[in-house]
């Protein structure tokens, strides 16, 4: 048995070397993403938590001092009033807008992905990219001054002798305002997923006799659908939290949840209040992300 | 699919009209900014340089410029440095919740701005800290972080593990095969994540207004004013110069990682389209 050589021996080095490796990278990984890591659990998290925390607070109507101490009474105000009006607009407008940026984005989307040439390709999406980024403030102001009184729809109507659409300060305004400045981000995550869905697919679908319609319907909308929920979660959540387009753009029955959180908040000094309103869009996103999630939305972000 | 020339037309004049809608209305507040009129009636009757040099002499345009300067640089250096290192650390690590961390980075762009105002707000008041730059700042690179994780994270997967083996093969040492071979990889991904998070950071509103006390940050000041319908001519024009300093920036960091984030993906999607 001299001769031969003890096998735990012969790979005892290799795997030796293999976990101190593997130690090492460990550590390496620990090192860096602790920092990152803790700046979302100490500034992140924790605030998110106390938030939850400080909505089971309450005020006191005399000193205006926060009351440490736990009740439901902010979520039975949310109850009642105007605040259930106040959620159901933004909810409705937040779906309003995202239906009506899913059917002006798909075509433009589509034209992009499927039809351009590779230069007209990226033009385009150099066009979509650039009001993307341009200031969000300005895009707000710009359709304040396009619709208000003398601004040029108005003008724009009265030119064509149609009766002057005064749409400024309503809540038609608002909706156009943030159709307008979420549309990018529906058209985006679209033309990502349309461009990545191979041709032979369409022409399978045309070659056994579907219809343009059915090659819809049953190729191009369910391949592209993880785009689609993708583009929405963007525009249903900017728009469910905002308060500055409403504010600047709206009419006096334009009020939503983002609205009613900085009154309360900014001018009406009720943390708590303001905490628990908070609770009620976290809540419709994460049932919106749960679903958006199951139907693979997320491979497209 | 084929298209019979009526849906071909149809579809190009949409994405005409699109485009139409998508660059009007910045065309028409760059134009309102030489109105000479005090109030805003289309079509512009007289055309002056006049508001230029008035928000050009504005003090409170320009400490609230310099504010908003100041907060994104910071809060920019700060998300480069935390959101490298959770690329690197996803990028090589093989472990349980890795999947949680991207979605826990980008939580603060998934959420509404609102929530991450309000919940910092509290957290601020509960621990007695004065709101102040240092809040703002605090505010921006948690939501800044993400937009350097997603472009890095993107090149490290791109680029080849064997680059770095060769170097190592090579005899360099970590440190050399890191600034010899990783830092120029991810180079550009770096600044053009730098520059989406500077401008970012130079746009926000909606989470600033909770986290800056009595000083005005350049978007804060627009709001306010837009709000009390005061100084609107000299709103236009700021308005003006903050989409051209964006655009900047963008164009920029577009021509950094424009070309390697869509060429290659539009070349496999031809290359497939094109296989017999």
């Amino acid at each position: 048995m001299t001769t031969s050589v003890d096998p735990s021996t012969k790979s005892g080095g290799p795997r030796a070397l293999h976990s101190s490796a593997l130690a090492r990278s460990r550590w390496r990984t620990a090192f860096l993403l602790s920092p990152p890591l803790l700046w979302f659990l100490v500034i992140y998290l924790s605030s998110l938590v106390l938030m939850l925390i400080t909505s089971f607070w309450s005020v006191n109507n005399f000193t205006s001092q926060i009351t440490h101490q736990l009740t439901g009474s902010n979520f039975a105000q949310i109850s009642a009033g105007a605040y259930p009006t106040i959620i159901l607009r933004t909810f409705l407008l937040a779906a309003l807008v995202t239906v009506t940026d899913a059917v002006v984005a798909f075509p433009f989307a589509y034209v992009m992905a499927r039809l351009a040439g590779k230069r007209a390709q990226r033009l385009l999406l150099g066009a979509v990219l650039l009001p993307l980024w341009a200031s969000y403030l300005a895009k707000v102001y710009a359709w304040i001054s396009i619709l208000e009184k003398g601004g040029a729809l108005n003008w724009t109507f009265s030119k064509l002798g149609l009766p002057d659409p005064n749409l400024g300060f309503t809540n038609g305004a608002m909706w156009i305002a943030f159709c307008y400045i979420w549309l990018p981000y529906m058209i985006v995550p679209i033309y990502g997923a349309l461009e990545r869905i191979p041709s032979s697919l369409l022409d399978a679908s045309a070659d056994l006799g579907g219809s343009s319609w059915s090659t819809f319907r049953r190729v191009l909308l369910p391949l592209a659908l993880p785009g689609l929920l993708a583009g929405s979660i963007f525009t249903f959540s900017l728009t469910l939290g905002d308060y500055v387009t409403p504010l600047l753009i709206g009419g006096s029955n334009s009020t939503l949840i983002g609205n009613a959180i900085y009154e309360n908040l900014l001018n009406g000094g009720n943390l708590p209040l303001a905490a628990a309103l908070s609770i009620v869009p976290i809540v419709i996103m994460v049932v919106y992300l749960t679903i958006a999630k199951r139907l693979g939305a997320f491979e497209a972000l | 699919m084929r298209h019979s020339r009526l849906s071909r037309t149809a579809l190009w004049l949409w994405v005409a009209a699109v485009l139409f809608f998508l660059f009007a209305p910045i065309l028409t507040i760059v134009l309102f900014g030489f109105d000479k009129s005090n109030v805003e009636t289309w079509p512009i009757q007289h055309w002056t340089l006049h508001w230029y040099s008035v928000a050009w002499n504005d003090p409170q345009v320009r400490s609230a410029f310099a504010l908003s300067i100041k907060a994104a640089v910071a809060s920019t250096s700060l998300s480069i440095l935390l959101g490298s290192m959770a690329a690197f650390g996803v990028h090589k690590a093989r472990f349980f919740g890795r999947d949680s961390i991207s979605l826990l980075l980008i939580l603060p762009l998934a959420l509404p701005g609102i929530i991450t105002g309000v919940a910092l707000n509290s957290a601020f008041q509960w621990a007695g800290i004065t709101l102040s730059v240092w809040t703002i700042i605090v505010g921006h690179t948690t939501f800044c972080i993400v937009v350097i994780y997603n472009n890095v994270l993107a090149r490290l997967r791109r680029t080849s593990s064997t680059l770095l083996e060769a170097s190592a093969d090579l005899g360099a040492s970590s440190v050399q095969t890191f600034r010899l071979v990783t830092l120029p990889t991810i180079a550009t991904a770096l600044v053009s994540g730098a520059l989406l998070a500077f401008a970012l950071s130079f746009d926000e509103v909606i989470v600033t207004t909770f986290t800056a006390g009595a000083q005005n940050t350049l978007p804060i000041w627009i709001f306010g004013a837009i709000r009390l319908g005061q100084q609107l001519p000299e709103v236009n024009v700021v308005v003006t110069m903050v989409v051209l300093l964006m655009f900047i920036p963008i164009l920029i960091a577009a021509r950094l990682t424009g070309s390697d984030n869509f060429a290659p993906r539009v070349a496999a999607t031809r290359k497939v389209t094109t296989a017999p």
